[in-house]
């Protein structure tokens, strides 16, 4: 579909991306490019394997095959810092929030605000507080003085608003947004959807992942379906319309059967 | 949905020192309860006496508090108490080596073995905590048997006795010791990155991965800590019965996790509590020391000691429920 693109016209590019978890074939020779600025939406049924695929680009999964491209230049994603250091940043699907800790810890996880002493990290912990209530507040988010709520004491809603959080707190190039409205009503997708066009006036390249095909074109700027960890589809959200992508994301063959 | 976070008030640290609030009153209680039967348990030179024979299970503790709180345990660290001792006490004794060079000989032994325990645990194979302790736990007692020939090692210099036998302004010096490791414990969890990233690992490991957490590295460290605290506990035991024993610190590993268990850590990790530990050892230590001045028989004590262990777990369970 996309054989003759400059290298320059993807942020972030993968070619013939292989994955197989035992003899499960997750994804067969994945192609995908996102542009500099767009919003990509990534679509497919349950066990398609849009996650897998994304997390190839975090570091979360290791492919088996395929090269993945940042700014034109090839790049080894060997682990989740890695992917940090070349500015990718994931909002996972199960949230990857861990309970028994508080929102600002989760927040500044593996970036904690530190001083040394004595050769030891020590944490800057009304700093990271208040930039990360200074962060929230900034989302529209008021957990103003429980900053220091532990994650576990909030509702799936609110973990997943966290977790999105944090990937926007840190990314600054590309963020990933595996399913960020999956566990919200319809308010707070509302507050999601326009987080992500906040994103993409920043300058900020994002890939949405979801289940929703309105939150998708009402968002996207291009779309692309995987089926049976293979790329079935790719269309400018202009050129396209919620059958063409239905058919797409359950294979024609059950059109007009199942679906109106 | 998002504002309804404000509306319930609440206060990380009041929840936190809730956790080792059962332990607390526990402790409390039992405190209560025997000075009302014996005259002897509320005196000073019993209460220190208690600290002296509880601060080395005390120790050992610590570091088992890392290991639960990581999600793991560590099964080694009797058997680390025994060689670290031997270790010490054998280049003291058969060698003349410096007493400072010994013992830091000894606290080597134990990092080593923890880094040995960490490296299996976080290895490609991921060795299960529990078969890594096991194993290491048999080599390392193993290790004490083959270099003392299975005998203790007597008449050592009578200045390696003040580690586990002396008093600094009339607290027992190990007393000292112990405070000192609890109050680094608590800056390195508490204030620290490492901290953090124990109780992150433990609490959801493939979150803490992709949140860039080095798994492997904070795993050894905490290991490396467990083995650590053992050799110190073996040093300061050795030092007070001034033999290195290679059969000492049978059973101390169940002592350890008993010990962080009452203090509320939590089987599978993210949680713990370093001063919950050092309630859950005095607790041991009290209740044996009390059932002694009661004269009750050593039989007697291994019931009370497994009714107390079940009874505040259940309690701090069903207070969480
Ligand atoms: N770690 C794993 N081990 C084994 N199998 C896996 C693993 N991760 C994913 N799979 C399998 O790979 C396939 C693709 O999974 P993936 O999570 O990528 O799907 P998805 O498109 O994100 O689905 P969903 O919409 O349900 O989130 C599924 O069949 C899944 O069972
Ligand atoms: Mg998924």
């Amino acid at each position: 579909m996309n054989d003759s693109k400059s290298k320059s016209e993807y942020i972030l590019e993968v070619r013939g991306i292989k994955k197989s978890f035992g003899g499960l074939r997750a994804l067969k020779s994945v192609d995908l490019g996102l542009k500099y600025n767009e919003v990509l939406a990534i679509v497919g049924d349950n066990g398609a394997g849009k996650s897998t695929l994304v997390k190839a680009f975090s570091g979360a999964v290791i492919p088996d095959e395929g090269k993945i491209y940042i700014d034109g230049e090839e790049v080894k994603i060997k682990n989740p810092q890695d992917a940090i250091k070349l500015g990718i940043q994931m909002s996972y699907q199960d949230l990857a929030l861990v309970d028994c800790l508080n929102i600002s810890t989760n927040l500044f996880m593996g970036r904690e605000i530190c001083y040394k002493f004595l050769g030891m990290n020590f944490l800057r912990l009304k700093k990271m507080s208040l930039e990360a209530k200074g962060h929230l507040e900034s989302l529209g988010i008021r957990t103003i003085g429980n900053i220091n709520e532990k994650v576990r004491n909030l509702s799936g809603g609110q973990r997943q608003v966290i977790a999105i959080s944090r990937s926007v707190f840190w990314g600054n190039k590309i963020i990933i947004l595996d399913e960020p409205t999956g566990a919200l009503g319809v308010r707070e997708s509302k507050k999601v959807l326009d987080l992500i066009k906040t994103l993409k006036s920043k300058n900020i390249s994002v890939i949405i992942i979801s289940h929703n095909l309105n939150h998708v074109f009402s968002i996207a700027d291009r779309i692309v379906v995987l089926r049976h960890g293979e790329k079935v589809g790719e269309k400018e959200i202009k050129d396209t319309d919620g059958d063409e992508v239905v058919k797409m994301i359950t294979g024609a063959e059950f059109a007009g059967k199942e679906l109106k | 949905m998002l504002e309804k976070i404000n509306e319930r008030k609440f206060n990380f640290s009041s929840l936190r020192r809730s956790n080792i609030l059962t332990p607390s009153i526990a402790l409390i209680f039992l405190v209560v309860l025997l000075s009302f039967l014996s005259p002897h348990f509320l005196t000073v030179s019993n209460m220190l006496n208690v600290l002296r024979q509880v601060s080395i299970i005390a120790i050992v503790s610590v570091g088992m508090t890392y290991a639960i709180l990581t999600g793991g345990i560590d099964l080694s660290v009797g058997s680390v108490v025994a060689l670290s001792g031997v270790i010490t006490t054998m280049l003291l004794k058969n060698y003349s080596v410096n007493m400072y060079l010994s013992i830091l000989a000894g606290l080597t032994v134990g990092i080593l073995c923890g880094v040995a325990v960490g490296s299996m645990i976080s290895s490609k194979i991921k060795m299960p905590p529990f078969i890594a302790g096991l194993a290491m736990m048999a080599v390392v007692r193993g290790i004490a048997l083959i270099i003392t020939n299975g005998r203790p090692i007597y008449n050592l210099p009578e200045q390696f006795g003040f580690i586990g036998g002396g008093f600094l302004y009339r607290i027992p010096f190990p007393v000292i010791i112990m405070i000192v490791i609890y109050i680094i414990a608590f800056i390195n969890l508490r204030f620290t990155k490492m901290g953090v990233s124990f109780y992150a690992i433990g609490g959801n490991e493939e979150a803490a991965r992709v949140a860039g957490i080095n798994i492997r590295r904070s795993t050894v460290f905490a290991y490396t800590i467990s083995g650590l605290t053992a050799a110190v506990a073996g040093i300061v035991l050795a030092s007070r019965v001034m033999v290195g024993q290679p059969i000492a610190g049978y059973f101390y590993e169940l002592d350890a996790i008993a010990a962080s268990v009452i203090g509320g850590a939590r089987m599978g990790g993210g949680e713990a509590n370093i001063w919950g530990t050092l309630i859950g050892a005095l607790i041991m230590g009290i209740l044996k020391n009390g059932l002694n001045l009661l004269n009750v028989s050593t039989y007697y004590q291994q019931v009370a000691i497994g009714i107390v262990i079940a009874g505040t777990i259940s309690f701090n369970l069903l207070r969480k429920s």
